[in-house]
């Protein structure tokens, strides 16, 4: 009898441990993005590039459940819960800005899972907030703009105006372009987060006397300061991260922006065959150009993949070191990870031009090699 | 701060109050008159705007832009007058801050659904683009000029329409006693019709005007939503002349206090800290102002219903 039990009892055992075995060859990805309301654009490239990926490697046994967070960071933290605890993801991804971030990622790395971040880059998580399950596959928040701070440097710029929104990014950004710059600050201003008039700050600029301008404004606030300075008669030029030069609102802007400079750690015209690949399937799948941000979601997919063709995500640890790895090929070139799981890679500088009808960047030069950031120093794990 | 940069600040601000005043017009009638809170104002400035942009791409042409933005937005408002907020009148202000907040959310997502995620163009004409010397040396966009001549021009046609007209008559009578006026015969819910559609053109010509020097996407009308409620409160629900004082003084106290309350703040800290705390006082000045006028006169400052 208890002989009996025993063997009743090992052999659901062994059952359970089959069943799960096959449960292991499927992978679970969640990916929360904005995908409705005035930031939908930038989460839409993301999952498109994201899927492109996963469609191109031909693998049936990867399943992405996608939500849409609204661009709201107690929505996003519902659906990270949702994704955890009854969908059972293993891997999420997916957040495009720094604050819904900055409330999802610590909880679920601290739950175990996986987070694989395709956009935002908040400083806590890579210094002393990091994770060893957090990875970051686009860049680092300072990034972009101490390319920024390098160019104008460059270029001999003294006086330089800077602005960007009153909230965390903004401040980041302005102290990360002048992290790599030397010269004198002849305005430092915060606008409104949202602000879609840009009269006033236009003024203060053709009153500062400066050689140049540097803004960070991502979204529909470039898109309007662009238009209202190219209409002002102020013929200062104007640097800025490319998050105002994207593929998704170049055409918004139209001419305001042509021959305006900015900071990218990708452009359509790197030319590796990766890179050209990814770009001639994109426009194939989806009539469009990719953006900055599909690229990022590319290159999110195609790490996570080839994690999986070394480890599975049941084996935690191997699994984290098959994604530290970075055995993948990035279509920016050159990419690994740093100690903080960041990027460590290259940023260029573009200009705006006009291809026949359609407005997009063109590499001009590359700023800063092998580039990784700051914060990595006070990551400890 | 020198005379130039502060007579272009000046500018900004009249020209920043202007374009709120096409707004606040068509709220405070649709609010003073049929007593309802209409939250998807907004969305009928963004309908105006993508309107714009489609007709601008399609023809080149900026009139026709505007003329489609007036019948989008006009159609638009009488559609959604016509379907579900004559359900509305007799409702409290909860239920119908909650029906049109529901309209904003089908606005934005049709809108989304129609025309893409992606931020539509639409630029001045060519003829207006470009700055203009006026006297005293200052350069201002020759653009921002049309839009306060245009602004105030609206507002003395509403300012006669309103004092001078049968319609006009029909408003304030409708907005002094509903029951009176249907009683003596005038078709009350035509009326409001008109009324609803004519502030719903207001808000798409404002959107069509502003597009242009800014960018047209999904939610551009809920920030502007916000202001405009600040200003019909400040000017007094129902005046069209409250309207146009309101929106001048928060245009002019959100561009001068963004530029003067930094400067002020320098005299006693040092110049990062008076910029943070400058800007973030900036963005309140509005509402402090209104505070202060509600204290001052509570029905705001040509209100006249308690």
């Amino acid at each position: 009898m208890k002989l009996g039990t025993l063997a009743l009892k090992s052999a659901l055992i062994s059952a359970v441990a089959a069943l799960s075995s096959t449960a292991i060859a499927d992978t679970k990805v969640g990916m929360i993005t904005t995908l409705s309301g005035g930031g939908a654009g930038l989460g839409i490239d993301v999952r498109d590039g994201f899927m492109l990926a996963i469609k191109q490697s031909e693998r049936s046994d990867i399943e992405v459940v996608i939500e849409d967070d609204q661009r709201k960071p107690d929505i996003a933290v519902q659906l990270a819960d949702k994704m955890v605890q009854s969908e059972k993801v293993d891997v999420l991804t997916g957040i495009i800005w720094s604050n819904l971030a900055m409330a999802v990622v610590p909880s679920v790395t601290a739950q175990g899972k996986i987070y694989l971040s395709p956009n935002a880059g908040p400083s806590p998580l890579a210094g002393a907030g990091c994770h060893p399950n957090y990875f970051n596959v686009a860049w680092q928040n300072d990034s972009l703009h101490n390319a920024g701070g390098a160019y104008a440097q460059s270029e001999g710029y003294k006086n330089v105006f800077i602005m960007a929104p009153n909230y965390p990014a903004g401040t980041d950004a302005l102290n990360g372009f002048k992290a790599l710059y030397k010269g004198d600050v002849a305005s430092e201003v915060y606008t409104k987060l949202g602000q879609t008039d840009y009269a006033s700050e236009i003024a203060q600029i053709r009153a500062s006397g400066a050689d140049a301008v540097y803004f960070f404004l991502p979204g529909g606030m470039g898109i309007s300061f662009l238009k209202q300075y190219s209409g002002s008669g102020v013929n200062i030029p104007v640097i800025g991260p490319a998050f105002s030069f994207d593929q998704g609102i170049l055409q918004a802007v139209g001419a305001a922006a042509l021959g305006v400079r900015n900071t990218s750690q990708w452009n359509k015209d790197i030319d590796t065959p990766t890179n050209q690949a990814f770009v001639s399937s994109f426009l194939a799948e989806y009539e469009r150009l990719p953006s900055l941000y599909a690229s990022q979601g590319f290159d999110t997919a195609n790490l996570l993949l080839s994690a999986l063709e070394t480890a599975s995500v049941s084996d935690n640890a191997g699994f984290r070191s098959a994604l530290k790895a970075a055995n993948f090929i990035s279509v920016r070139g050159d990419f690994k990870f740093g100690s903080n799981n960041h990027p460590i890679h290259d940023v260029y500088i573009r200009e705006v031009v006009k291809e026949g009808d359609v407005f997009t960047n063109k590499i001009i030069g590359k700023v800063l090699n092998d580039h990784g950031d700051p914060y990595a120093k006070d990551c400890k794990m | 701060m020198t005379f130039v940069l502060l007579a272009e600040q000046i500018l900004n601000g009249v020209q920043f109050g202007i374009m709120l005043f096409l707004m606040a017009a068509g709220l405070t009638l649709i609010f003073g008159v049929m007593g309802l809170i209409n939250l998807a104002h907004g969305s009928l400035y963004m309908i105006g705007a993508f309107a714009a942009a489609a007709v601008a791409g399609m023809t080149g042409s900026f009139i026709m832009a505007l003329l489609a933005a007036l019948i989008a937005s006009a159609a638009a408002g009488a559609l959604v007058e016509l379907l579900v907020i004559r359900r509305l009148y007799n409702k409290d202000h909860l239920d119908q801050v909650l029906a049109t907040f529901a309209l904003i959310l089908i606005f934005s997502e049709g809108t989304r659904w129609v025309f893409g995620s992606f931020p539509l163009f639409l630029d001045i004409p060519a003829s207006l683009s470009g700055p203009m010397t006026l006297p005293g040396g200052i350069q201002y966009p020759l653009y921002r000029l049309v839009l306060i001549g245009a602004g105030l021009s609206v507002a003395l046609g509403l300012g006669l329409m309103i004092t001078k007209t049968r319609i006009g008559i029909q408003i304030r009578a409708g907005k002094n006693d509903r029951e009176m006026i249907a009683a003596l015969g005038i078709n009350i819910s035509g009326l409001y019709t008109l009324i609803f559609s004519l502030g719903a053109a207001l808000a798409g010509l404002a959107g069509a005007l502003v597009g242009a020097i800014q960018s047209v996407q999904v939610g551009m009308g809920e920030p502007v939503l916000i202001l405009a409620f600040v200003v019909i409160v400040i000017g007094g629900i129902g005046s069209i002349k409250g309207a146009l004082i309101g929106a001048l003084l928060v245009g002019l106290t959100d561009t001068l206090g963004g530029i003067f309350l930094p400067e002020l703040l320098k005299f006693v800290t040092d110049p990062s800290t008076a910029t943070s705390i400058g800007s973030s006082l900036s963005s309140m000045a509005i509402y402090i102002l209104m505070g202060a006028i509600l204290i001052w006169r509570p029905t705001g400052l040509f209100g006249t219903k308690l």
